[in-house]
């Protein structure tokens, strides 16, 4: 009874304090925001009053103890859902952006759908709303399974899931709104960032309270990379984001960095949310679901050793390499340089322990659409980490920096890698999180497979081909010694390259949909009629966790 | 915990961990990764040597090759002035009405211009200088202030209409309608007569009037006969170019608000080399004019502004105003 009433309290707090600050606001986006978290804080009032069994509390019955024989999947089964969602979102978002690249007039001339503000609404929707999503509900499921244990601290999983939606919602609605730091991946203003800030350290507490509660005498490699995700990126968001707000009541706030400080400080917060977002925590969803699904054994532990402790520690470093040619002190550009190009090969264990985790296996790339979906992104990620230190020489930076090439690589690491690792795990997961025997349709895998795969190729193709072409044609000399084109020139030579970029976004969008249309049906519980195809086998009765030990005797 | 065994598949023993069913080998690391990553670190460190890298208290290390950014930059602008510094010595010796004698040196000019007008002329004249509305197209023989090649530097130098600078280009076209010169009738009046004299209407009653109003308000400066006046950059109203627009609504619109369009002065910010290698330029294009016979009346001195004399010092701030907009 107590508890439902400090909960209650708390959320008609969070309402009071919405209401106050819709009242007072200085700006109309700080007051949407006020009606956004008031009515989620009502939301959470009403289902935590609408859930309570007021009989047992009436009757003074300690509530009944959650079925320890069984893995807390409510949390995950809702962040597949939010994950297919976002992605769906993001993609679409993505989508409509390379089409006002080839064709302006989409702008529609009002600033709410301006490039300058979908943009980011695009990055923030699939890194942190399809990716974190991801990262989260597939954590929540890998640290149970791996851990032999529930999580601990079930409301607060829930919580972590809830208030990261929220996150996302106020961030989005923050982009249209033109609420902005301005800060690359990382737009949300001050009083969103110390919202996830909360949803972060409440995350940080449920996934290592759950590995302390482990029946496993060894925390696997997974949970290490999940674990340095999770911790890192508290530790950028929280720095990159200090900042002083206008009015506590304001939207508005100015960074604690000036400069060039600012500057490094956002680029070693920007590369590192690549390192530890993208890669780190994505190689710890490979870690899990590709031996899972290739029903191996990881290719070398020596080398899941070596490439991880050496990929955390040289990433962090590699952050000034977005910054060659600037302000920046030529120190400073050498070590984000020499940094990024020692990370070459840490990041390359990942990719051969993936891969070479299917020795003995390699038949199931022609037989499995899931290994197969794994097998490229594994090959997308190798392709993008050569392409990045290969991007860092100074040299080739000249060439290469402020032109499309950056964004062939980021859209090569981002829809190749994290998006079809990602959609590979959401396959795995579904059948098992709603306790089908099969996905709806495994074909249907296929063709998904098969549009992303063509769709990255022009995406990754066209990017590449702008960029280096505009990277060339900007350094045009003439024999006179004068630049040849000028940038508007440039600009219009890129168009053909971004209607064909736009078209691999669009296939890309079209395999998405399928996969929405085949998870959807999957948890409806229908079966595709179809010739079968191989799928990794599964045992409801072993996804069990351990019960708590009692006391050991002595050996 | 699963026990230590030899995997068939691949011969290789376990380590004898298990977690969810999932085991890990004990592989080796593969020698060519090892190998790769201990060059990598190699490169890493003899690279820090070379280049500027180690940070020390107040200063960083310089690297054994004495490289700098500021310092590579610097040589390859002192390398490539000291290439064209013929041209530019030539060229800033060469009056302006001299350059069409020396074909080499113009050449070198038109394609210095070229370059110029790629950075700042492009964002209002386009990039073939074709202009738009309100941005007169340079390709052609129609020109405000002048099309030969010295009354283009003098435009160039000074600017349009920069309020802070003595001798831009300045005139003044009254807002007619929007100041209660010409009540709106008489307004639409003399748009008519615009539109007759510059051949897109048949004269009516209307036009006949506007005549009458054209004769006392714009005579001044378009000419009797509309044909424009350079001295003032009074456009040619006669010939099917216009710079805001030609219909009747545009027209009208312009005598009720009138225009004032400004151009940046670029003397001070580029200097008269290139300002020279500008006029060159856009002189090349195609409607370039030739000089006026010598003795005829220069252009480029102290412009004649009457309208704007009487005007200048009650609509001097809205004028400012105006051009910051």
């Amino acid at each position: 009874m107590d508890n439902l009433v400090m909960k209650s309290g708390g959320w008609m707090l969070v309402v009071l304090l919405a209401i106050a600050g819709f009242a007072l606001s200085h700006d109309p986006g700080f007051s949407v925001h006020m009606v956004i978290v008031g009515l989620a804080a009502m939301i959470a009032l009403w289902a935590g009053l609408k859930r309570a069994d007021y009989a047992a509390l009436a009757g003074g019955i300690l509530p009944k103890p959650a079925d320890e024989g069984v893995y807390d999947d409510d949390p995950i089964r809702w962040g597949v859902i939010a994950t297919v969602f976002w992605g769906l979102a993001g993609f679409l978002a993505g989508l409509y952006i390379a089409l006002q690249l080839a064709f302006p007039a989409l702008n529609l001339g009002i600033e709410y759908t301006s490039f300058g503000r979908l943009r980011p609404l695009h990055t923030s929707a699939v890194i942190f709303a399809f990716g974190g999503n991801a990262l989260i509900a597939t954590s929540f499921y890998v640290v149970q399974r791996t851990c032999r244990a529930r999580l601990a601290f079930p409301t607060m999983a829930r919580f972590v899931f809830w208030g990261y939606q929220l996150f996302i919602v106020l961030a989005a609605t923050g982009y249209v709104m033109g609420v902005t730091e301005a800060k690359e991946y990382a737009e949300p203003e001050w009083y969103v960032d110390l919202w996830l800030t909360l949803v972060w350290v409440c995350y940080l507490l449920v996934f290592g309270g759950t590995l302390l509660r482990r029946r496993e005498p060894h925390i696997y490699v997974a949970n290490w990379f999940y674990l340095s995700f999770i911790i890192t990126i508290a530790m950028l968001h929280i720095v990159n984001n200090l900042a002083i707000p206008v009015s506590i009541v304001g939207s508005k706030s100015y960074s604690a960095f000036a400069g060039v400080q600012d500057a490094l400080t956002q680029w070693w917060y920007g590369h590192n949310a690549v390192g530890f977002f993208l890669t780190a925590g994505f190689l710890a969803m490979m870690y899990y679901f590709v031996p899972k699904q290739a029903e191996r054994p990881v290719y070398s532990y020596r080398l899941s050793i070596i490439h991880f402790w050496s990929l955390i520690f040289l990433y962090i470093w590699a952050g000034p390499h977005h910054l060659h040619y600037t302000a920046l002190p030529d120190w400073a550009q050498t070590l984000g340089m020499v940094f990024s190009i020692m990370l070459w090969m840490p990041s390359w264990g990942g990719m051969i322990n993936g891969l070479m985790t299917l020795n003995g296996a390699w038949d199931k790339i022609r037989t499995d659409p899931i290994i197969r979906m794994m097998v490229m992104a594994l090959a997308f990620y190798g392709m993008s980490t050569f392409e990045g230190p290969l991007m860092s020489i100074k040299a080739v930076n000249s060439l290469s920096h402020y032109t499309d090439w950056t964004i062939g690589h980021v859209h090569s690491g981002a829809l190749g890698w994290n998006g079809m690792i990602t959609f590979a795990a959401l396959y795995y997961l579904a059948p098992r999180l709603w306790g089908r025997s099969r996905l709806y349709s495994l074909r249907m895998v296929n063709w998904h497979f098969w549009l992303a795969t063509v769709g990255i190729v022009l995406y990754a193709a066209s990017m590449w081909v702008a960029g280096i072409m505009q990277g060339l044609m900007w350094r045009e000399y003439g024999a006179d010694g004068y630049l040849v084109y000028a940038f508007s020139e440039v600009v219009s030579a890129m168009f053909p390259m971004y209607v064909i970029r736009a078209a691999g976004g669009l296939l890309y969008l079209a395999g998405a949909l399928v996969m929405a249309f085949n998870i959807w049906m999957t948890i409806a519980g229908r079966q595709r009629a179809e010739k079968p195809m191989r799928d990794a086998t599964y045992d409801p009765a072993k996804d069990r966790p351990l019960p708590a030990p009692a006391a050991v005797p002595a050996e | 915990m699963a026990e230590k065994r030899i995997d068939e598949a691949t011969g290789t023993q376990t380590m004898g961990h298990e977690w969810d069913g999932i085991e890990e080998l004990d592989t080796p690391m593969p020698r060519w990764w090892l190998w790769t990553f201990y060059a990598s670190i190699v490169f890493a460190v003899g690279y820090t040597v070379a280049y500027p890298a180690w940070p020390l208290i107040d200063r960083a290390t310089g690297g054994t090759l004495g490289w700098s950014s500021r310092g590579d930059f610097e040589k390859e602008m002192a390398a490539e002035a000291k290439t064209r510094a013929p041209i530019m010595l030539a060229l800033a010796a060469t009056p302006i009405d001299r350059l069409p004698d020396n074909p080499e040196l113009m050449h070198a000019a038109v394609e210095g211009g070229r370059a110029a007008f790629k950075v700042h002329c492009v964002q209002c004249h386009g990039s073939g200088a074709a202009g738009s509305k309100g941005y007169p197209n340079l390709n052609d023989d129609d020109w405000l202030w002048g099309g030969d090649i010295k009354s283009l530097q003098y435009t160039i130098e000074h600017g349009i209409r920069n309020p802070d600078h003595d001798q831009t280009r300045m005139s003044l076209m009254p807002a007619f309608g929007r100041d209660g010169i010409l009540k709106p009738a008489q307004v639409d009046d003399l748009a008519a007569h615009v539109r007759v004299i510059s051949g897109q209407e048949k004269p009516g009653a209307a036009a006949r009037r506007g005549a009458a109003l054209f004769a006392e308000n714009c005579a001044v400066c378009h000419g009797a006969d509309g044909k424009g006046l350079r001295e003032f950059g009074a456009p040619n109203l006669t010939d099917p170019i216009w710079l805001y627009g030609g219909s009747r609504e545009d027209i009208a619109a312009t005598i009720t608000t009138a225009r004032y369009g400004v151009m940046p002065r670029w003397g001070e910010k580029l200097g008269p080399v290139t300002v020279k290698m500008l006029a060159a330029y856009v002189h090349s294009l195609g409607g370039g004019e030739a000089l006026p016979a010598l003795g005829a009346l220069p252009v480029s001195d102290a412009p004649a502004t009457p309208v704007a004399d009487a005007a200048k010092p009650p609509l001097a701030d809205a004028a400012k105003s105006d051009a910051q907009r």
